[in-house]
């Protein structure tokens, strides 16, 4: 019998625009820490691996490409590292991955606001960086500018990908520039040595000299090595080029299949782009999750007619990049069981409301589950890579 | 009667922490800060304090590695500290120059939503090249600008977070209206920045985080009287505080604002012990524990600004002449400049003292604030407040997690005794622990 790994991605009310009026939300809390603590720990109760939490530079948008003027909708939100920061001490065992943007922020201060976020969970961060892709996020910086999509470009995720394809690069560069200064304290570098009055052996401390198009950053990092010594990186793809990003750049990737053929045709481009990569997955694996927005009820019916009712008070049926499942926690675990040998490792699953469908998921998909012999009924290990069952690198700048 | 205000720093990189203790734990795991955020709400303190530094100091050319090395992301560990804690201040030093006011206004809007209220920023300019080679842009702010972006990057946070007014969240689930119009827009142009688009973050319950100021040169006193709420300094013997603190205060009219607007906290350590004469020679035993004979040298060299590996710690200090031009300690401010100047002070105190090199480190470098028993050291913070060298004290232990216990368990009652130190938090948020009202718009300044 095969097990699968779980997650839930957090988002404001939910994944459905609607949500934050659906009677069980808590639409005057997304601003506090209390509604934070208290969706992750009901992921924690319900043993899943990680919870991902969303963030932008720039607000909410129903556009994918600009701003708008929408106030009916979720508008603001916080910085999801400190999110995952305040309710670190608050669980023990759940992994915490946020989002950063990579395209505006200096990646020496997101290197070491992940390494320190995994030093505040002992051992259960990770970190999905993101491009900015809209041209008037840079306007919040005033730095550089950055390519506007037009409305046909966004019809297709080939097109966006393609004209993204720089900030992609970039990114590339800001993971490979954070991961040198994670592993640029070898972990037994702390001595205290009182004959000698040295605190550190500075020869276990390396800078980490990386030299790249468009910056450039030295190293070592201020923050020791963390207790994973890397994080757990996990992006979001949906077309070649991000392929190629998670091949290089990343130990998860998230994509989002329609069906079984889609799956299919999704993991043999990943496969293309590890190869193309030349990445060696016996050294450095690459685990595949497929994303899926739900809307789960005891009956398919109530799940239909909520989603209904979401949508009429949206103004407009939920679409999402991701497959959108609305039926029974049951049925929900068939579709898993039926995907997960096509070669997933997991799922991330979306909660269209909260706490609702989050509920749903840890209190009856979960147990479902179980009784299939497909989930963990305890926790058995205590960070994030241990439950996905990867082991802790090695720093690449130890002398063996 | 003036009030006391109390702050804690967690010390890194400098030497003040005495690691060699056997009580001295992690400076880096979680549960040390925890601990000692904890003892300082426990007693009662204003708030936690984290300073920042985005380079790893170098010694020759190498990692400096006499002191502490390593230190987390300040605000982050900020928001793990607001889930274990309840009232008190968490502030953090977030540099200026090298960061983007978008970014660092989002993240503090956020830490005071994460925390009820109790965020502070320290606004710091540090602006070396050598910090730079760690950044995008590199070092490239003259000395004679980082003020004027400072302040600039200061008004602009305002403005951001004076983009969501109170209230914006209207989370109507009924009429359907989440956010009132236009919540967050913003628009500065300026000589540093030139930005607009739509603020992400809502009005924190402070409105505006604690803005705390730690520059020394007349930039940074003027910078502070315009624009902080509290200023830092370094000044901790009263006869230096006394003046600082006069100087300080008068820039504020000019700026409309009161002597209370702004408080003065020096950085302070505190050794008690039973007697006053236990407490004396302990202090001296852990002076000697931060001036090592290694630091001893390592500081000379800072001044001298060349190798002097091969003179005697315990011996007079070297026959040959500082190199002013040549940079051994680099990231350390305190060897920036004017080091001809100290060279020759240090050779006149040396020679009319007949100190050693060690000796003379320890009394240029060392040495404690405030020692003695509870009573005497609550005596001499109370009289110093008092006398107008401080409105409060920012503690820094010199152990790690547990050096704040005495402080808080053996002087703060006697404060309180003297009814000069609160007993109770009676507000929540930061501003509140200050006696700080609410924030005022930015000023027009520069
Ligand atoms: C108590 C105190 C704390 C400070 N903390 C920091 C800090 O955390 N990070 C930093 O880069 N500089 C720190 N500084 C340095 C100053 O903020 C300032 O950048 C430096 O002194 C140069 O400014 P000035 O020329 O106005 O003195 C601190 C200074 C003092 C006195």
């Amino acid at each position: 019998m095969v097990t699968l790994h779980l997650a839930v991605a957090l988002n404001d009310a939910g994944w459905h625009p609607a949500a934050w009026r659906a009677p069980d939300a808590r639409p005057a809390e997304l601003f506090s820490p209390g509604y934070w603590a208290d969706l992750v720990a009901e992921a924690e109760r319900g043993l899943l691996d990680f919870v991902t939490l969303e963030d932008a530079l720039g607000q909410q948008s129903a556009a994918f490409h600009r701003p708008d003027d929408r106030t009916d909708q979720v508008r603001g939100g916080l910085d999801a590292v400190l999110v995952a920061a305040r309710v670190a001490p608050l669980t023990s065992r759940i992994g915490l991955v946020p989002t950063t943007n990579v395209t505006h922020t200096e990646p020496f201060h997101v290197a070491i606001g992940i390494a320190t976020l995994d030093h505040a969970a002992r051992g259960r961060a990770g970190w999905r960086p993101q491009i900015a892709s809209r041209a008037a996020d840079a306007r919040h910086f005033g730095r550089r500018t950055t390519p506007q999509l037009t409305d046909e470009d966004v019809l297709s995720e080939e097109r966006i990908a393609a004209r993204l394809r720089p900030l992609f690069a970039e990114a590339a560069d800001v993971v490979e520039v954070a991961r040198r200064l994670w592993d640029s304290w070898e972990d037994d570098a702390e001595i205290r040595d009182t004959a000698t009055g040295r605190f550190v052996d500075r020869a276990k401390l390396h800078a980490v000299d990386f030299e790249g198009p468009l910056f450039s950053v030295r190293g070592p990092s201020i923050t020791p090595r963390s207790p994973q010594g890397q994080p757990l990186v996990a992006s979001l793809a949906h077309a070649s080029t991000p392929y190629e990003f998670a091949a290089r750049a990343s130990d998860l990737v998230f994509v989002t299949p329609d069906d079984p053929a889609d799956a299919r045709r999704i993991l043999a481009e990943v496969d293309t782009a590890v190869r193309t990569a030349g990445r060696d997955l016996a050294a450095r694996p690459l685990k595949r999750f497929a994303d899926l927005v739900v809307l789960l009820d005891d009956t398919e019916a109530e799940a239909v007619a909520r989603k209904d009712r979401l949508d009429t008070l949206a103004g407009a049926e939920l679409a999402s990049d991701a497959h959108i499942f609305t039926g029974t926690p049951a049925a929900l675990a068939d579709l898993l069981l039926d995907w997960r040998p096509l070669g997933f490792d997991g799922f991330r699953l979306r909660p269209a409301a909260l706490p609702h469908d989050l509920e749903a998921i840890t209190r009856a998909l979960v147990p479902e589950l179980r009784r299939r012999g497909a989930f963990r009924t305890a926790y058995t290990e205590t960070t994030l890579r241990g439950h996905l069952g990867l082991t802790r690198p090695v720093s690449r700048y130890a002398r063996v | 009667m003036k009030q006391v205000h109390l702050a804690v720093q967690l010390p890194a990189i400098h030497n003040v922490t005495v690691w060699s203790d056997p009580r001295s734990e992690s400076q880096i795991s979680i549960d040390s800060f925890i601990r000692l955020a904890q003892a300082a709400e426990r007693g009662k303190f204003d708030f936690f304090f984290l300073a920042e530094g985005l380079r790893l100091r170098e010694h020759k050319g190498e990692v400096y590695d006499l002191d502490v090395v390593g230190r987390p992301e300040n605000l982050t560990v900020l928001a793990a500290l607001a889930a274990v804690t309840d009232r008190l201040g968490l502030a953090g030093t977030v540099n200026a120059t090298f960061n983007e006011p978008y970014e660092v206004a989002r993240r503090l809007a956020s830490l005071d939503l994460l925390s009820g209220g109790r965020a502070a920023w320290n606004v710091v300019t540090s602006y070396d090249a050598f910090t730079g080679e760690n950044f995008r842009r590199g070092g490239f702010l003259d000395e004679a600008d980082r003020y004027t972006r400072a302040a600039e990057f200061l008004r602009t946070a305002r403005e951001l977070w004076d983009s969501w007014a109170e209230g914006d969240v209207l989370a109507d689930a009924a009429s359907g209206h989440f956010v009132r119009e236009g919540a967050g827009r913003f628009a500065h142009r300026g000589r540093h920045f030139d930005i607009e688009g739509r603020f992400t973050t809502p009005r924190g319950p402070q409105g505006h985080p604690v803005v705390i100021q730690a520059g020394e040169s007349d930039a940074g006193r003027e910078f502070a009287a315009s624009d902080a709420d509290v200023i830092f300094s370094k000044y901790s013997r009263l006869e230096e505080a006394r003046p600082f603190y006069a100087d300080v205060k008068s820039r504020l009219a000019k700026y409309g604002r009161t002597h209370g607007q702004l408080k003065i906290m020096p950085t302070a350590t505190a050794i008690v012990a039973d007697t006053d004469e236990e407490a004396v020679a302990y202090a001296d035993e852990i002076t000697r524990a931060q001036v090592s004979p290694q630091t001893a040298i390592a500081h000379l060299e800072g001044v001298w600004g060349r190798d002097l590996s091969g003179y005697d710690p315990d011996g007079p200090l070297p026959d040959v002449d500082p190199e002013p031009e040549s940079l051994v300690l680099k990231g350390h401010s305190v060897f920036r400049k004017g080091r001809e100047e100290t060279a020759r002070r240090w050779r006149k105190l040396a020679d009319e003292r007949g100190l050693s090199i060690r000796e003379l480190m320890i009394e240029v470098h060392g040495g404690q604030t405030f020692v003695g028993s509870p009573r005497t050291v609550a005596d001499a913070i109370d009289h110093y407040v008092q006398s107008d060298g401080a409105d409060g004290f920012v503690l820094v232990p010199h152990l790690t997690p547990g050096g704040l216990d005495e402080v808080v368990d053996r002087v703060v009652p006697l404060l309180q005794e003297k009814g000069v130190f609160r007993e109770e938090y009676t507000g929540t948020t930061l501003r509140e622990h200050l006696g700080l009202g609410a924030p005022t718009s930015p000023e027009e300044t520069s």
